[in-house]
């Protein structure tokens, strides 16, 4: 401990002593120890040395031989009754026990004390100065001269300021208005003349006035229940729609102070400085006004309307149906494995055809001079002669089917034409066309001679056009163009439509070259259908979108229609009316007015004419494929329920 | 940044809340001295001049604090004022902010008093009225403080008239001439006049009245708004300066109070609970007095802020101030009302009893001519073959509702056609109705259960008493 000393400090308890020099003499050391010269530095510099320093005589300093390790510091620990007292130093290497009196001083000063034993802290103090008046002054020295005759500098400084409020060059300082003082600023207002920036100025919107909820006596219903509080206080403040919990006090006295208050002040502080205002022209619109006007669904009759027929017979989901060109027969497929064929006014079903497994497409030849149905099931097309109708014309179609002759030399086909046995021939199924892969989807040719069907076979060959009376297959594709989903024939010009899975393309099939490509702004193309005048093509999409295209409009979509809630299975063109109509995995068949002008300057009318429902979804589908009947207003639609439903 | 003075009072309402709310600040810490003293001397100074053109129309007592809103030149002006408690000051509000735009607002505030002053005639900075004044001056050298320092505080007190500065005619009500105009306009103008008579009343609603306001009710508001409606009002004379008769005065008309029990009632005053004054006001004429007695269960207080359109919910009570103001006295009425179903409920198990009895006996009428038609049939089935014919019903076809179903599924057809754009637009717009209707549907059915909770308490209440 050292005091700071100056003459003027002393302690009458203890004799009087100089302070020590800051020099210890080497006599505190004990005559063994040997003094380190290396002096105040990091001793890490010598760690990969073997001496920690030099001696007086400038010989090294060894380290101990062996640093102890761990193990040796555990036994030294247990064994040496010293040990807690045992301190390395770090100067010599070497280890120092502690002595008694050494211990003492580190116990006072870890316990904040003086080291000197003797030392008392608390000695009484001896004021120099006190506030009694002594006889005796503190210094006897005389008063100087100059404290008593006036400065001459002073003087000069002063006179030199006069001079200058003389001459007016300081003005005297001018009081410090505390009080803004006002006055009429409006006095000369001009509302003519009124800048640019006040013409765009945009005045910050009034806080809301208070509801009934605010007030402190509020009638009970605005009151909320416990849960309503409970909502919100879970709510995030930005969300709410009060920002305070309506409360009711039974008397003035008892409202409290508003603890947001000074928070809400500020908040508007905010929101006036801070938060960019812009004029916006707010519509007021009528959402009256907003419905477009569209004619009326009764002016444009006749469409179908209401359910009329149900034909009952399958077991399982019916997925595909055709009618007749005559339009008094209609075949349905479905996944139990029969073909059905049905009379269509009377819901009867005249014969039904096993196939062995589910049928996925089936088509009626549009020819009315064959009778002739295409279906696919498997990985097979089975042409079905269903002998219904006319029986010349039964006769026909079989004598045509029959007539081919074997040319000379064979050509090598993809499909495999397959001559039906005797006993399918009872059936009805005259040929097998064999193909390589599981067929998805079949579609004759407006004049009944040529098909094409589609195959599931990414990446290779997927579409195939055939011609029944030659028993004659080909690719017409070099490249598969992505996965068909579905194909059909233009109903007056020799193109070729394939849709792949977002979009259309056109072919050229005399040609030989790609017409035109449609983008459909879907992600999957599942149905399309040809507008019987040729010009329009409508995609019905699995994202319950229908694009319904102009072909000399654009290769986007003229207007896509967001009908149905679910995806779209089927689409169908009227053949004479301008109808159209989708069915849709929710169940509904939407029915919409086609109407299509000759005038190439006005666009296609499409209003939507009526929700038809019946099918009850099962398995999450409902509709799975629609058609028109060629000369009625009717509809067909065949449904998960294995119902196929008429409606007129 | 005003250009013309309507600008600068479309701005104001925003300043006086925020001079309001910092005339109430501690002297200490969070802002100058000076800038306090300077938002209380301004408020003060707009307080008086709202009771010099009388122009405060609507009143609200909030949670938050109390709203006032003044008609200021054809433009409504609102501001709120907290409930005078001493502030929590919150931690994570920029004061520097605060105060910047407090000084922005006080250099407005005094522009734009400055002009409303001289509009009135008023001088500026406001004198007290010679005359008031000596009324005030307290009594043989009990000086209450210095004569500078105290005079803004008399101001405060709001209970003299101030100083004009042009002595002002009596007959200064100008006559509006009249032109005689045709059809409809001259209805409007009818209706226009109506208004401004009505106006001129609600001006005048408390004049001739005397308050007086006891220690626990909030002085400096009830005291503002019952000088902004022409009555007379004074206080305690502890309480603040400025009172101007006292509680023993016989001349008192009202006494506002608010406590539940009046230990010594003078006879020939009402003693009113305070929300008596503000639903007075909202309602432009001085309401009945029996539901604002100290220690009544007090009627709601609404806001008077809103205007019902159509489809919006409507509380009770507003319906029954709506024909009070209409002229109407609905009260009696509905309590004729009541006391009948209260003689009816007291009645209902009398004849409860009678119809259970005359039920049992149409029962047995009943059974007896089903054994008789029982025994009829048979003798007839023994006859007649044991087919039945019933006769066909006869389906009535509602062709209204027919052809309203037609329509909504027009419209529906319609909807479907819209553009992706226009629908979102027409969904959100029909979303927003939808849930406005709601919530209208749920505080009423809210309403319905608590009015038809208080009446079953009521019942129970009544039938223990006769117990």
């Amino acid at each position: 401990p050292r005091i700071p000393w100056n003459s003027l400090t002393f302690f009458p308890g203890i004799p009087w002593n100089p302070p020590p020099s800051p020099h210890p003499s080497p006599s505190h050391f004990s005559p063994q120890d040997i003094r380190n010269t290396v002096g105040n530095i990091p001793m890490e510099w010598y760690q990969d040395f073997p001496h920690v320093g030099y001696d007086l005589d400038g010989k090294r300093i060894y380290k101990p031989l062996r640093s102890k390790d761990e193990l040796d510091l555990f036994l030294e620990k247990m064994e040496n009754p010293e040990y807690w007292r045992t301190v390395r130093d770090r100067l010599t290497g070497s280890e120092v026990v502690l002595s008694e009196e050494q211990l003492e001083l580190i116990q006072r000063l870890q316990r904040g004390q003086f080291g000197d034993v003797n030392f008392d802290p608390y000695q009484p103090s001896v004021d120099f100065f006190s506030h009694e008046v002594r006889i005796h002054p503190v210094t006897n020295r005389p008063a100087d001269k100059r404290s008593f005759i006036p400065s001459l500098v002073e003087k000069e400084k002063v006179s030199k300021l006069v001079h200058a409020i003389k001459m007016g060059w300081i003005q005297p300082r001018k009081p410090k208005e505390s009080v803004p003082t006002f006055y009429d600023l409006w006095a000369r207002e001009d509302p003519n003349s009124v800048l640019g920036r006040h013409k765009m100025h945009v005045p910050a919107p009034k806080i809301p006035l208070p509801g009934h909820a605010e007030s402190y006596n509020p009638p009970p219903e605005f009151l909320l229940s416990p849960e309503e509080k409970l909502a919100w206080e879970q709510q995030d403040p930005a969300e709410r729609r009060l920002s305070f919990i309506p409360q009711q006090f039974p008397s003035l006295r008892a409202v409290p102070a508003y603890s947001r208050f000074i928070h809400e002040r500020f908040e508007r502080c905010l929101d006036l400085y801070l938060c960019p205002r812009q004029r916006k022209m707010r519509v007021n619109v009528d959402p009256e006004d907003l419905i477009p006007k569209l004619p009326k669904p009764r002016d444009l009759q006749p469409f179908p309307t209401t359910q009329a027929l149900i034909y009952r017979g399958h077991t399982s989901l019916v997925r595909t149906l055709s009618v007749s060109p005559s339009g008094q027969w209609l075949v349905s497929g479905s996944d139990d494995g029969s073909l059905r064929f049905w009379e269509v006014s009377s819901a009867r079903c005249l014969r039904s055809v096993p196939t062995g497994s589910a049928v996925r497409s089936v088509a009626w030849n549009p020819n009315p001079g064959i009778c002739l149905v295409a279906a696919a099931v498997d990985e097979q097309v089975l042409l079905v002669n269903p002998g219904l109708g006319d029986r010349l014309l039964v006769a026909a179609t079989d004598q045509l089917l029959d007539s081919r002759e074997a040319p000379q030399e064979e050509r090598i086909q993809p499909v495999q034409w397959i001559p039906a046995g005797p006993e399918e021939r009872g059936k009805g199924i005259r040929l097998r066309v064999q193909h390589d892969k599981p067929v998805l989807q079949v579609t004759w040719h407006t004049k009944g001679d040529y098909w094409a069907s589609v195959m599931r076979n990414p990446g290779g060959r997927q579409v195939l056009i055939h011609q029944s009376s030659r028993r004659w297959s080909q690719d017409p594709f070099r490249k598969s163009p992505g996965m068909i989903q579905c194909v059909r024939f233009h109903p007056l010009r020799p193109y070729f439509l394939v849709a792949s899975q977002r979009s259309v393309r056109i072919y050229n099939l005399l040609r030989q070259e790609l017409t035109k490509k449609l983008q459909s702004n879907c992600q999957w193309i599942s149905s399309m259908a040809v507008h019987p005048g040729g010009d329009n093509v409508i995609c019905g999409s699995y994202d319950s979108k229908l694009a319904w295209f102009d072909l000399d409009l654009s290769t986007r979509p003229y207007r896509l229609l967001r009908h149905h809630r679910r995806a779209l299975r089927s689409v169908a063109f009227h053949r004479r009316y301008p109808l159209f109509a989708s069915g849709s995995d929710d169940g509904t068949v939407i029915v919409c007015h086609g109407m299509v002008y000759n005038d190439l300057l006005q666009n296609a009318l499409l209003v939507p004419l009526k929700v038809l429902k019946g099918h009850a979804p099962t398995l999450d589908l409902g509709v799975l494929d629609v058609a028109f009947h060629p000369q009625q207003p009717w509809l067909f639609s065949s449904g998960a329920d294995g119902t196929v439903r008429l409606y007129t | 940044r005003y250009p013309t003075f309507i600008d600068a009072l479309r701005d104001l309402d925003d300043a006086l809340s925020m001079c309001f709310l910092f005339s109430t600040f501690p002297r200490t810490g969070k802002c100058h001295v000076q800038t306090i003293q300077l938002c209380r001397r301004l408020a003060v100074e707009f307080q008086n001049y709202v009771i010099a053109s009388r122009s405060l129309r609507k009143v609200f007592l909030s949670i938050k604090g109390i709203y006032y809103q003044a008609e200021v030149l054809g433009q409504p002006i609102t501001w709120i004022t907290p409930y005078t408690f001493a502030h929590d000051h919150p931690t994570d509000v920029d004061y520097r902010v605060m105060a910047t735009f407090t000084e922005f607002y006080t250099t407005l505030l005094g522009f734009v008093n400055f002009r409303l002053y001289h509009s009135l005639n008023l001088l500026y900075p406001p004198k007290i009225d010679i005359q008031a004044e000596d009324e005030l001056k307290p009594a043989e050298g009990k000086e209450y403080a210095m004569d500078s320092e105290s005079y803004l505080e008399r101001l405060s007190a709001l209970s003299a008239s101030l100083a004009r500065a042009v002595a002002p005619a009596h007959e200064d009500e100008v006559e509006m001439d009249e032109f005689p105009v045709e059809g409809e306009t001259a209805e409007l103008m009818d209706a226009k006049k109506k208004e401004q008579e009505a106006l001129e009343k609600h001006k005048k609603l408390f004049e001739g009245l005397r308050f007086f306001l006891n220690r626990e009710v909030p002085r400096e508001p009830l005291a503002f708004i019952i000088r902004c409606f022409g009555g007379q009002v004074s206080w305690d004379k502890s309480l603040c300066i400025g009172a101007t008769y006292d509680a023993t005065d016989p001349s008192i008309t009202h006494h506002i109070i608010d406590r539940p029990r009046v230990d010594k009632q003078v006879v020939g005053r009402y003693y009113l609970q305070p929300q008596w004054v503000f639903d007075s006001v909202n309602a432009k004429l001085c309401l009945p007095v029996a539901e604002y007695f100290p220690g009544v269960l007090l009627p709601p207080h609404l806001s008077p802020f809103v205007t019902e359109k159509e489809g919006d919910y409507v509380p009770p009570e507003k319906l029954k101030l709506l024909a009070l103001q209409r002229g109407e006295n609905p009260d009696e009425e509905s309590e004729e009302e009541e006391e009948e179903e209260e003689e009816e409920g007291d009645n209902d198990k009398e004849e409860d009893e009678e119809e259970d009895e005359s039920e049992k006996e149409e029962e047995r009428k009943l059974q007896k001519m089903e054994e008789q038609k029982m025994e009829e049939q048979k003798t007839q089935n023994n006859k007649v073959l044991p087919v039945k014919v019933t006769p066909g019903k006869v389906r009535v076809e509602d062709k209204q509702r027919l052809e309203q179903e037609q329509q909504s599924e027009e419209k529906r057809l319609a909807i479907m056609m819209m553009k992706k754009r226009e629908k979102y637009l027409y969904k959100k717009i029909m979303f927003g109705k939808k849930r406005k209707i709601r919530e209208a549907n749920k505080l009423a059915e809210k309403r319905k259960a608590h009015d038809a909770a208080l009446k079953e308490q009521k019942k129970k209440s009544k039938k223990a008493r006769q117990v």
